[in-house]
Order: C-alpha cells, then structure tokens, then sequence
C-alpha cells in the first residue's frame, strides 16, 4: 500500500481508437447532467422554467444558492461536521488500539478479534436498524448526534481494523526491541513507534471513516427525529419533500454538499482514493 | 510478518495484552453483533416500536413466506443485483482497463470520470430525481421538445426499475473503475512484450493476459456488487420511493416501509433478517473467494 509506484513502462504506443470512443461516451454520461446541473443553479426560477436545459445561462445568479442556505443549510452542514468529527475521533482510537492488539498479540482472543472483524464486514447497516433503534432508545440517546456518531463509528470499524492490521504489519521486530532496550512500555511503544509509523494507514482510516459519516443516511433517517439536528444528506432528502418543484434550488444544496468532498480531493487525493476503495459498495 | 517464531521475553518486550483490543471489541459487538442477535429474537415478536415486544412465535415467519409483496420484493433485488453486475462490471473493466495506460489523457479523463464520487448517494438521488423530475426535470424537457413524449420516466415500472439501474451505475462505476485500474496496473508489463513479440493482437492480449491477470479484482468488485445492490436503499427510497405501486419495492426498501412507515418491527426484523443471511453468506464467500488479501493488493499501487 505504501509502495511508491513505478509507471509501468509505456507499452502500447498505438492509440485505440475504439477504446478511446467509449471512453467519450462515458464522459459524456458523466460530465452532461452534472453540466446541467451547474447551469440549473445559476438560473433564476423564471429563466430555469422557460430556458433549454443545455445552455449557458444568459444572466447567471447566485440566488438560488442564498436561497439554499437561508432554508438551513449551514446548520446541516455543522451537524454532519460534528458527527463526522466524532466518527472520525473513535473509529481512529478504537482501531488503532485494535490493530495494535492483533498484530503484537499472540492470544486466542486477539485471533477471535479479528474473526469477528472479518465476518462483521458482512453485516449490513440495513439488517440490523431496528435493534440498534431499541439500543439507542435504551442509552436514552434518541434523537442525539451521539446516536448517529455512535453506529455509524461501529460500521465503519471493521474496514478500518483491515487497514491498519495491513499497514501496522509492515512495522519490523527490530524497532520493537530497539524500543524494549530504551526500556519502553507498551503505550510508548504504541505512540511513538506503532502510530507514527502507520501514519499513512491511519490517514486512510481517518478519510475512510469521514466518508461513512459524512455521506451516512439511513442512521440519521431512523435515529433523528428533530429538524435542526439533521445532517447534510437527510438535510437533501427532506428538501426534496418541501420544495420539490424548486430545482434550481434543490441542485444548489446538491452542489453546496459536494464542495467539502471537493477540497478534500485536491488537498488529499491519495488518502481519498484509498479511503474510497474502503468503502467498497456503499 | 517478522514475528513469527519468536517468543514473549520479559515484562518490557512483553505483548500487548487483550485489553487494547477490548474497548473496540465491546463497541462493535454492542452495535452490531448484538443487534444481530436482537433482530433474530425480535422476528418472533410483535413490536410497534414503543410497547414491549411481544412474543408471537412463528407468526411473521408465516406472514413472510405467504406475503407475495415480499415475494416480489426479493425477485426485484435479485433482478436488481444481477442488472447492476451485469450492466457495471463491463463498463468498469473496460474504463478501469484503458485508465490505467500511460497516455497523459487518459489521466486527465479519469480525473473526470471520478466526479461523482465526491456526491453522496442522497446528493446522487436527489440530483437524479430533479433531471428525471416529469414537469420540471430537463429531462422531461428535452424529450418533449423532441416530441417524444412526457418523458415521465419514473412513472412506469420499467421505467423506474431502469432508473433505479442506471442511477446506481453512474454512482458506483467509477469506483470500480478505480478497482480495476489499479488491478490493471499490477499486471506485469512483460506479458504485454512477450504476447507482442508472439504477435498476439490487442483482442488476444485482453482475453488472454488482462482478464485472467485481473481474477482477483474482478472477484472482489463483484462481491462488493453483489452485496451494495442487495442492501441498496438510499436511492430507491429517494428516487421512486419503491414505486411506482410497490414495483421498485426491493427487500431493504420493504422492510424499511414495513418498519419505520406501518411500525410493525417484528415483522420488519424477520424481512431485515432474511437480508442479514443473504448478505452474509455473500460476503462469507467473499472472504472465502479473495481473502482480504486480495482486497489488500487492489488497492496497492493507487
């Protein structure tokens, strides 16, 4: 995972013209409705009803972008960031001690850990919504953040304790016995040699875990009930209900919910990537 | 691993004890593996979400094998999950494939091609449904000023299904893309010259070297398919809210109505169940398959 890669050697020199045809055509799958979707927010709501979908707006306008964030958006935006905050906070410290344990450790629990890590990987967040309804009603945390933050960490952790196993087995024996001979305990040994030197999985872990919570919907769906504590996708859900005919508005918020992801891409594309091949099927 | 034969020495070079694995542990078994449990007890129960649930036996076990929503509810999610294997694995070999060549446009194109996954999937279905929207979607628009009609897509249930289909694809074939464009990349530049050398076309080159070299991946988003399209629910319930009628009614989207719209949780967990031990078992064959391992090496060299 941390190898630094090569170029694999240019191999095919002729261009293929079938190839790069289809290549197209998937561009153009891509790119069009996310074209008319910019073009759909820069419109006024008289111009969106009348004009061609496809072109350019004559008198672009940022209104419906005001009018996005005036019907609450920015409070959205703070409850996904709390949550992912959170998510983010224990997913690193629990799978980060985890991995430490299954790969140091030579017990049998460990080794149970870690199956049940493996075939935790299996259980869909679908499947089990209505005991973890009646556990979260139980804690008396119905209707929290905590109650989004507290599943949705526990989803994401068996992806995460995969990642830094891999990344934490990379570490070697030496270091550890350098650290023993410096007399080094255990917790030492985990904050200054394991978790430095895991640093990139860790990153993975954190972007990974990010992910879940940011584009998490069926937890808050189930588990939210007041309006102003919505995150940003039930946020989108909910105005899809209220001002369904307004679609210039309804693609602004769209597009405002992107822009984090967005910087996120072009500060951190290898820890994306890496964190998005993690997220597999979702 | 380094480590294997040595043995603990003393207290200082000592191994990490179970108790750094406990907190995680405990965490995941409270809110997932419990509820696994709960959910199998509580499909022999009537609940509707406040009372104490009530034991009921074999009550919503019978409902469910008679119940001929539930019946159609998982023809569509099968349905469902082989259209999206069918329909995103050729697309997502073939893009993956041809992305991971050298030629700097192919870098450019690809940086495009990964747009849609900095959407959600709320975002995805909420943009869908507005394009698709019959009176104001430019959809409808432009299929009106072609004078092709209404253009009320997700009004049928074809239409609907086909929507649910493509909507899933735009979301996720990028991401598989990325799979195979890495597994393309693993595969050793050698084999190309020596086929070349042989003589062998570009046809022959793919068939012989690029797919076998990329069984692994393959299996991999397969699986990773597989198991997204039968737990698919974020669009469904966004973009035809299982309709038109129950047409689009897929297994989690049933239980979800049968739950959290009718309040009757027993039964909802005996349907939630069945998904547990589909899903399982598909992704107990996944580890089987590939091993993480192999999940592992698709993503080096990203």
């Amino acid at each position: 995972m941390n190898r630094s890669s090569a170029p694999p050697a240019p191999r095919r020199a002729r261009a293929n013209p079938l190839a790069g045809l289809g290549a197209a055509l998937w561009l153009l799958v891509v790119a069009v409705p996310l074209y008319a979707m910019l073009v759909a927010t820069l419109r006024s709501r008289p111009e969106y009803a009348q004009a061609n979908p496809l072109t350019p707006p004559t008198r672009p306008t940022v209104d419906n972008y005001v009018r996005a964030i005036e019907n609450g958006f920015l409070g959205f935006v703070l409850n996904t960031v709390l949550i992912t905050a959170g998510v983010v906070v224990l997913v690193v410290f629990l799978s980060a001690t985890v991995g430490y344990a299954l790969v140091r450790s030579r017990t049998r629990f460990s080794s149970g850990v870690f199956r049940l890590f493996l075939l935790g990987l299996a259980i869909p967040a679908q499947a089990v919504i209505i005991p973890v309804l009646l556990i979260i009603n139980q804690l008396g945390l119905n209707d929290t953040l905590l109650a989004v933050i507290l599943p949705t960490a526990a989803f994401a952790l068996p992806v995460c304790v995969l990642i830094l196993t891999g990344s934490m087995r990379d570490i070697s024996e030496e270091l550890y016995e350098a650290m023993a001979l410096d007399g080094a305990g255990q917790l030492r040994a985990f904050v200054q040699l394991v978790l430095p030197l895991s640093r990139s999985g860790l990153a993975t872990v954190a972007v990974y875990a990010a992910l879940q919570a940011w584009n998490g919907f069926l937890f808050p769906l189930i588990l939210i009930t007041s309006p102003e504590k919505r995150p940003i996708t039930l946020g989108l859900y909910e105005f899809q209900g209220q001002y369904g005919t307004d679609i210039p508005g309804l693609l602004s918020a769209v597009v405002l919910s992107a822009i984090p992801i967005l910087l996120l891409y072009l500060v951190a594309r290898r820890s994306l990537v890496n964190g998005l091949m993690g997220v597999g099927g979702k | 691993m380094t480590t294997g034969t040595r043995r603990p020495r003393g207290p200082a070079t000592g191994r990490p004890g179970a108790v750094w694995a406990l907190p995680g542990a405990l965490f995941f078994a409270l809110f997932a593996v419990v509820p696994m449990v709960l959910v199998a007890y509580l499909s022999f129960t009537d609940w509707d979400g406040l009372a104490t649930p009530a034991p009921t036996g074999l009550d919503n076990w019978t409902r469910l094998v008679a119940d001929p929503v539930m019946r159609q509810a998982v023809v569509l999610s099968l349905a469902l999950t082989a259209a999206t294997w069918a329909v995103q694995t050729p697309i997502a070999l073939l893009l993956g494939v041809w992305a991971a060549g050298p030629q700097r446009n192919r870098a450019v194109l690809s940086a495009v091609f990964f747009f849609p996954l900095l959407l959600s999937s709320a975002a995805i279905a909420v943009l869908w449904k507005s394009l698709l929207d019959p009176n104001f979607g430019p959809v409808a628009r432009i299929s009106d000023a072609l004078g092709m009609g209404s253009g009320n897509i997700l009004g049928t249930s074809t239409g609907a299904f086909t929507a649910v289909v493509f909507v899933s694809a735009w979301q996720f074939i990028p991401l598989h893309a990325l799979l195979y464009q890495g597994g393309a990349r693993q595969i050793p530049a050698v084999l190309y010259q020596a086929a070349e050398v042989d003589g062998a076309g570009r046809l022959l080159r793919f068939r012989h070297i690029t797919l076998p070299q990329l069984r692994a991946t393959i299996t991999t988003s397969s699986v990773l398919m597989v198991v997204g399209a039968l737990t698919y629910f974020d669009t469904v319930l966004i973009l035809t809210q299982g309709g038109p009628g129950t047409d689009t009614t897929i297994v989690p989207y049933l239980m979800f109505w049968t739950g959290f719209r009718g309040y009757e949780l027993g039964y909802a967990s005996a349907i939630a169940f069945t998904l547990v031990v589909v899903a399982t078992t598909a992704s107990l064959l996944m580890v089987r398959l590939t091993g993480f391992g192999a999940m592992r090496s698709t993503r080096e060299g990203m």
